[in-house]
């Protein structure tokens, strides 16, 4: 093993690794952004006075939670060439990485829209009141009081999302994205030999996710300043 | 300036207001007192339309505030400001944020007005050197100060108080109720739900004693301390003085 070892770790393949590691942590990092958003969306839907907003919202949540991952990119990665030439004729030449995200993305939202639900309910009700004989309007209260106070609230279980979601990208392979498991399985298919390129993908995983817990602690410590 | 007429509110099975009618004229200061569970707190916020009422009228300066006419039922409960028991202060705004946030947002008013409006106001609540703090920072005197000023600060007619002082230490009291004093000595209108029966008697030019959501006495400060009418508002004095 150790033999073999010396002879995978090249320069060339801890580069090849450091690329796939790097297409992970972006693409976890654009999910992460796009999820938030469709999560501050999901979450107001389901706080939604309108009882069709709150069903979406909560067919979106219940749908994407309760399917695999896997699956979810699998049948993005098949439906969206299908309605392109359904509407256009033509063969849509795919961008596995852009439905990588996609998938990614609507994935987290429904991980994020509970978080920031849950955010949104732990911001005492007060503050909703001062809001209100001040004059401000709900959309006002949200975004100046609510949010912020709510984000604070959430950063620990975003940071464990932003984990998830680096491990996750993992699922991207099987589309043919070529993220840091996939170069693990290339490294491994050149060299006959892949116990070595495996426990080096963990080790690269294991860098970056250990990092961004401890960053998460660090923002943590100083978002607590103002408490 | 305020008349509420037959106004009712229940929760659930409560019956928290039963046919409440009330009239507070400019420049008075009305505390209103009762045991805890009166309704005086529930009076108060419906008054400002935090609590809907279940029946009845509320009328300002003689026009109807009316929900559903929502632009003018806006602007009626922008004219009144309101302190809260907790201060509820916006812990992710410094204080002077916290004053200008409103200004700007509802008023309209830009950052350099908004910011001398709120110094004026943190000044005379003497509390201008506090202006970049944040609110977790302050004591709860302190924090009840910035409060008012943060309602004074949206120039409103009238201000109610829902027990200002009851979440306050004790030596913080005083510091609020003498805010409020000078309040008052401007010409504010002031309705005040209080356990401070010093402040409703020094202070307050009318004493509204509420007992199980009805008002039971009505009448000058001075004269519902010294001769109170009702049994309930004797009983009520009897247990509140220590002798």
């Amino acid at each position: 093993m150790f033999a073999a070892f010396e002879q995978v770790f090249t320069l060339e393949t801890a580069l090849y690794f450091a690329k796939g590691a790097l297409v992970s942590l972006g693409m976890a990092i654009l999910s992460l952004f796009i999820g938030l958003i469709l999560g501050v969306l999901g979450a107001s839907a389901k706080r939604s006075k309108y009882l069709v907003l709150r069903a979406i919202g909560n067919f979106y949540v219940e749908v994407i939670r309760g399917t695999p991952m896997l699956l979810q990119i699998l049948i993005i990665f098949s439906v969206i060439p299908s309605i392109y030439t359904a509407i256009t004729g033509e063969v849509l030449r795919i961008n596995v990485y852009l439905i990588g995200i996609i998938a990614m993305s609507i994935n987290s939202g429904a991980y994020s829209t509970e978080l920031i639900r849950s955010g949104i309910n732990g911001v005492d009700k007060g503050q909703w009141e001062a809001c209100e004989t001040l004059g401000l309007s709900s959309w006002q209260t949200m975004r100046f009081v609510v949010l912020p106070q709510a984000f604070k609230l959430i950063v620990p279980p975003i940071i464990s999302e932003f984990v998830t979601l680096i491990k996750d990208s993992s699922l991207t392979s099987t589309i043919g994205a070529i993220e840091l498991l996939k170069s693990a399985q290339i490294v491994g298919a050149e060299y006959y030999e892949v116990m070595s390129p495996y426990f080096l993908a963990a080790i690269f995983y294991l860098v970056m996710t250990i990092s961004i817990s401890y960053i998460g602690k660090k923002v943590e410590k100083r978002l607590a300043v103002s408490d | 300036m305020i008349k509420v007429e037959h106004i009712r509110k229940n929760f659930g099975q409560l019956h928290a207001l039963k046919d409440v009618s009330l009239e507070v004229n400019q420049g008075e200061i009305v505390s209103l007192i009762g045991p805890s569970g009166s309704g005086k707190s529930t009076l108060l916020r419906c008054i400002h339309g935090l609590e809907k009422v279940d029946q009845g009228k509320i009328y300002m300066n003689g026009e109807l505030m009316d929900p559903k006419d929502e632009k003018k039922y806006r602007q009626q409960r922008n004219k009144m400001g309101f302190v809260f028991q907790h201060f509820n202060l916006f812990p992710n705004m410094t204080v002077l944020e916290n004053c200008n946030l409103a200004q700007i947002q509802v008023l309209g008013r830009s950052k350099e007005e908004a910011e001398k409006t709120s110094l004026m106001y943190l000044e005379r609540v003497g509390l201008a050197d506090k202006k970049d703090a944040y609110p977790n920072n302050l004591s709860g005197g302190q924090k009840q100060r910035v409060a008012i000023a943060r309602a004074l600060c949206m120039n409103p007619e009238m201000m109610l108080f829902d027990e200002p002082t009851s979440a306050l230490d004790p030596e913080m009291i005083k510091e609020v109720l003498e805010v409020m004093k000078d309040l008052g000595n401007q010409g504010m209108t002031m309705i005040v739900v209080t356990h401070e029966m010093g402040f409703a008697r020094k202070v307050g030019s009318r004493v509204v004693f509420l007992d199980h959501g009805e008002i039971v006495e009505d009448s000058p400060s001075e004269e519902f301390f010294s001769n109170p009418q009702s049994d309930r508002a004797k009983d009520f004095l009897s247990k509140v003085f220590y002798e």
